[in-house]
């Protein structure tokens, strides 16, 4: 059978979006089912037969019983402490660090060099248990500190300023220098305003790192009032143990909503951010 | 000694290249496959990229209890809809023989879009003259200019795209840690867990530090294997 160009155009699109609407479909489902349980009563979560939307709308008992239930507004709070107090510690470390590797000359650059690209390697994962046990040394453990210490010098991110930081010309860096500008003065005010782009993918990097994870938290952090969101949820979780699942779903929406916000924001900027753990690994 | 750390070792080596090969290969696929459709064509482009990549901008350990729910084995959504077209409903965590295939499912949903995202920049950077000479050599049919061209050329994203998301895999802890605990019957005991549970369950930190440099072991080769592929990648570009 021939088909007009036109006609074999339509049925392409509307095989396209077919495929792509079932497969967003999937994609979303635990979205839209977590936000639709959260809105429903005790007695229709359980039910024999599968219903969509709640016949009798739960909203605010079971946010109200999320928010009362676990201190969930102060594991928000914890997550955003943590995460701000990890970014400018690391961009306090990172700028005047990647300034002397791109721009600088002096002995042993090259081995230093060398341990940078090597510390970028090695997983986070990896360095837990010796990190936990000088924690537990400096008697450290079970504070914010600890969740955020640790993180403060991020190999990654020397790396990537170093390479922004080399594209940056020269003529900049020694007219800075006639002007009688001192080194550190130069870094933060002639090299940080020209890596604002790079800075802000790797803010994005950091947040989402260091706000989803589960694994640091669960090893260093004991007291329910120091929980950061991914902790927290766990709590909650054990808390409910499977009775209830409208405050719990509750709970997870409100938990996972300031990232999608920030997502559904500035898309472009946060795909460029999470696409550099690809870089990283 | 039969809890010896030898037999644990080769019980937690199986599940976690299972785990890697299954969650890899699916994200890989359903990566390119959702990139190169939406990149077919303009409409909706915007809406299609943002519900895939839902997942990898959402906080997983939120998104695995709400995983928990869906598999629920009475209440869970997906039970509900094999019920709703005729099949057996599933205890999809606490069976042994379909534990870490749920898990690698949830992996594979939480990693598609990261693939995505990166197959789509490679598509990007196929040049456009290079498209345009192969419809000049008669290369028209969207399959033959699929093989012919956009394919080979992907070759180094390809493998990039792999490593990327084996590295992801070989971490795996959240979902393992919330819905299994490596059960049942040590199903799920994946590398990742198992330093976890041996280090800071028993405090057999020894024995929790050998098994990290074999985990390092496993990161630095996929490391360097993603290296090749991106100096190959350059000469592309």
């Amino acid at each position: 059978m021939m088909l007009t160009f036109s006609a074999r155009t339509f049925l392409f699109r509307a095989l396209r979006h077919l495929l792509l609407m079932a497969g967003a479909l999937v994609f979303l489902a635990p979205f839209i089912w977590m936000v639709l349980t959260s809105l429903k009563p005790v007695d229709e979560v359980f039910t024999r037969e599968l219903t969509l939307l709640p016949t009798r709308l739960a909203l605010v008992e079971n946010y109200t019983e999320a928010l009362t239930r676990v201190p969930l507004l102060r594991y928000l709070w914890n997550g955003l402490l943590v995460c701000t107090a990890i970014l400018v510690l690391q961009i306090v470390v990172l700028l005047p660090a990647a300034y002397a590797f791109a721009k600088l000359q002096f002995r042993g650059k090259t081995w230093a060099w060398r341990l940078v690209l090597l510390a970028l390697m090695i997983p986070h994962q990896a360095t837990a248990i010796p990190t936990y046990v000088m924690l537990h040394h400096l008697g450290m453990l079970n504070t914010l500190s600890a969740l955020i210490v640790p993180f403060s010098i991020s190999a990654f991110g020397i790396f990537l300023m170093r390479q922004f930081f080399r594209t940056v010309p020269d003529d900049l860096v020694h007219a800075a220098r006639l002007d009688g500008m001192s080194e550190f003065e130069l870094v933060w005010r002639v090299m940080l305003p020209t890596a604002v782009p790079a800075l802000f993918a790797f803010a994005i990097f950091s947040v989402v790192w260091h706000w989803n994870d589960y694994f640091w938290p669960l090893l260093v952090i004991s007291s329910p009032e120091l929980a950061t969101p991914p902790l927290g949820t766990m709590f909650f979780r054990n808390e409910e143990a499977g009775i209830n699942y409208g405050p719990l779903m509750a709970g997870t929406v409100l938990i996972t909503a300031p990232l999608l916000l920030l997502f559904i924001a500035a898309q472009k900027r946060f795909i460029e951010g999470v696409t550099l753990t690809g870089v990283k690994g | 000694m039969p809890n010896s750390g030898a037999t644990r070792c080769s019980a937690s080596r199986l599940p976690t290249l299972l785990y890697l090969v299954l969650v890899t290969a699916g994200a890989v696929a359903i990566g390119l496959g959702t990139a190169l459709l939406i990149e077919s064509d303009t409409q909706l482009r915007g809406f299609y990229r943002t519900a895939f990549f839902m997942p990898v901008a959402s906080t997983l350990i939120a998104m695995a209890v709400v995983w928990q729910f869906l598999l629920h084995p009475s209440a869970g959504l997906v039970n509900h809809m094999l019920q709703w077209v005729g099949l057996q409903p599933q205890d999809w965590l606490n069976n042994r023989r379909l534990a870490l295939y749920s898990l690698a499912a949830i992996g594979v949903w939480q990693m598609a879009g990261l693939a995505m995202v990166l197959f789509l920049a490679g598509l990007k950077s196929i040049p456009q003259d290079v498209r345009d000479a192969a419809a000049l050599d008669g290369v028209t049919h969207p399959w033959e200019r699929f093989r012919r061209i956009t394919w080979p050329l992907l070759g180094p994203t390809t493998l990039f795209v792999v490593t990327v998301c084996a590295i992801r895999a070989l971490q795996v802890f959240d979902t393992v840690h919330v819905l299994t605990r490596g059960g049942p019957n040590k199903s799920t005991e994946v590398l990742l867990h198992t330093i976890y549970a041996e280090g800071f369950g028993f405090f057999r930190m020894g024995y929790a530090s050998a098994m990290t440099v074999v985990f390092i072991a496993g990161i630095f080769f996929l490391t360097q294997v993603q290296h090749s592929a991106m100096e190959r990648k350059t000469h592309y570009a």
